[in-house]
């Protein structure tokens, strides 16, 4: 269909620009660095990676950090998300604004909540003192990185879950109430199927952010095993760009494989609800 | 013994009756308040404790010890620095979406072939990929050439492309949503130019697009810690930089007071994000953007 107030040549005028800066700023350095990563034998240099037993571990390490954290997320979020957006009580807008003001926290900060609940000086490890006389010091590992990602994702998750809850037909809920489904069965078979694209989406977005992460686990403790410290590293104390780059994309990759597959998992819906 | 049962068997039945009264449907709204406020806790409470901390004169022995503005000061004449140079990295990363992401926006918007919605998947790949990757790959490329790679035009470029797909998101939403193209066609068929439809019609219809792209640009960037760690040299570091310093090596109570700095900075955006409608456009500008990049794949 031949568009009369929009020519051709404008188009290519206003694309260009963001165009460029994305080819020159992104693009190219990406495909640079790939090309980097094979340091002349692709092949040799990336099974030399994806044999090594310390990189492998902490690739496994990421992805079920990363898949536990999207696991509990999506289900808190779910059981919240569905109150807020169903119920009209008074301080509701308060309770939403306290629930999603962290979504601006930065990795580093998130890292320093978690201490403040979980490390040596937290509240955590004061209450537990006093309650078992045994002190809970837990934020300087897996579990406080897992608290942090916790954090930083469940604003964001309950956010999508709110938008989604509240484009449900719940004449749907009705219905399925009239034929005599308990609470459970209508959650099972009427809601959740509803909330499944959103969450999917939500999901997704929550695995690739943790994969990436770096920010939290920096302020925890260098020395927690998952990829992208194991990556910054090989940079800064290697200096072993080679190796950085190489688990730069497999990092990549495989992030992109889950999201290809949450993709492919909800086919057209995830592509109708953006 | 038999009168002694009795109130048990009352007790039971009394339970149980709670049990049937509660039965399924208020357990689970039991339930789901429980959750919610317990989220809430878990956001919050740190929050609180880390605003306290930073004003205590020694958090080890309690606000007992007396509340003080020492730290807020020591932060201040150690990072103004960082602070302002993160507003200087902000400021410059906004214009530059602003003036490539906007044009972009409305092209891709309203144009329906494949190769828009290509460029538009292309766009969204610096979020769905670690950042981390993309700030090796702009230090190999342009690390060499020193006075970019000291200059705080390295990290503005970084924040760039990691900020613009936001950009790019919420306008394109709201131009997705506006009837541009009829409203053009009125302006055209009264003897309006490209130019001028642009400005009087185009840019005035995008406004909120363009308002909560805006907002979620400056608050990404003020807060980009991923990429901004790989890209920063001593000369240049950013707030999230200074924050990572000062957890690292310096006592609690300065972590705290350099947060709250933090803090002070981000809740007028928040607080406008907030404002701009309930849940407002930019978290459903930013819930685009993400949803953008899982499309993306």
């Amino acid at each position: 269909m031949h568009d009369i107030t929009f020519p051709l040549r404008w188009r290519i005028v206003l694309i260009a620009p963001a165009l460029a800066v994305f080819i020159a700023f992104w693009l190219l350095p990406m495909g640079v660095l790939v090309h980097v990563s094979a340091n002349g034998h692709a092949f040799a240099t990336y099974r030399a990676l994806l044999t090594n037993a310390r990189y492998m571990d902490s690739l496994v390490a990421t992805v079920a950090l990363s898949a536990a954290v999207t696991f509990a997320t999506l289900v808190l979020s779910v059981i919240s998300g569905l109150l807020l957006a169903r119920r009209e009580f008074p301080g509701k807008r308060a309770l939403v604004a306290l629930l999603t003001f962290p979504l601006a926290f930065p990795g580093v900060v998130v890292g320093f909540m978690v201490i403040m609940l979980a490390g040596r000086q937290g509240l955590i490890g004061a209450l537990t003192q006093k309650l078992t006389g045994e002190k809970w010091v837990f934020a300087y590992s897996m579990a406080g990185l897992f608290l942090g990602y916790l954090y930083f994702s469940i604003p964001r998750v309950i956010v999508t879950v709110m938008a989604s809850a509240s484009k449900l037909d719940r004449s749907l809920e009705e219905a399925a109430r009239s034929l005599g489904a308990s609470s459970w069965q209508i959650m099972r078979d009427v809601i959740l199927p509803g909330l499944a694209p959103g969450l999917v989406a939500a999901g997704a977005i929550c695995f690739a952010t943790a994969m990436g992460a770096f920010g939290t686990a920096f302020t925890l403790a260098t020395d927690i095993d998952v990829l992208p410290m194991t990556i910054y590293t090989e940079f800064t104390l290697n200096a072993n760009m080679i190796t950085a780059a190489g688990l730069s994309v497999i990092l990549g990759i495989v992030t992109w494989l889950v999201l290809a597959l949450a993709r492919s998992a909800t086919g057209s819906a995830v592509a109708a609800t953006a | 013994m038999k009168l002694s049962a009795e109130p048990a068997r009352i007790e039971r039945s009394a339970a149980a009756a709670v049990a049937a009264r509660l039965a399924p449907r208020h357990l689970l709204a039991f339930g789901q308040w429980f959750v919610t406020f317990a989220l809430c806790a878990f956001l919050v409470v740190p929050v609180v404790m880390s605003v306290l901390a930073g004003l205590t004169v020694n958090y080890f022995r309690g606000v007992s010890s007396g509340l003080t503005l020492r730290w807020l000061a020591q932060v201040w004449s150690q990072y103004h620095g960082s602070v302002l140079l993160s507003f200087e990295v902000a400021a410059a990363t906004l214009a530059i979406t602003l003036v490539t992401g906007v044009p972009a926006a409305y092209a891709l918007a309203r144009s329906k072939t494949r190769l828009a919605r290509v460029v538009e998947e292309l766009l969204v790949l610096p979020i769905a990929l670690p950042g981390l990757a993309s700030a090796l790959a702009l230090i190999v490329v342009y690390g060499g050439f020193t006075a970019f790679r000291m200059s705080i035009a390295f990290i503005v470029v970084g924040h760039v492309v990691f900020t613009l797909p936001f950009m790019v998101r919420a306008v394109a939403a709201v131009a997705a949503s506006a009837d541009l193209r009829t409203l053009e066609e009125g302006a055209a068929s009264l003897g309006a130019t490209f130019v001028q439809r642009f400005f009087s019609v185009v840019l005035p219809n995008l406004q909120p697009g363009i308002v909560a792209g805006a907002l979620a640009v400056v608050t990404l960037s003020i807060g980009e810690f991923n990429l901004t760690w790989m890209l920063h040299t001593p000369e240049t570091k950013t707030l999230p930089v200074g924050l990572a310093d000062t957890y690292a090596s310096l006592r609690i109570e300065v972590g705290s007071a350099y947060t709250i700095l933090f803090f002070a900075m981000t809740m007028p955006l928040l607080v406008a994000m907030q404002r701009l409608g309930g849940q407002g456009e930019i978290m459903r500008g930013v819930d685009a953007a993400h949803r953008g990049k899982n499309q993306t794949e």
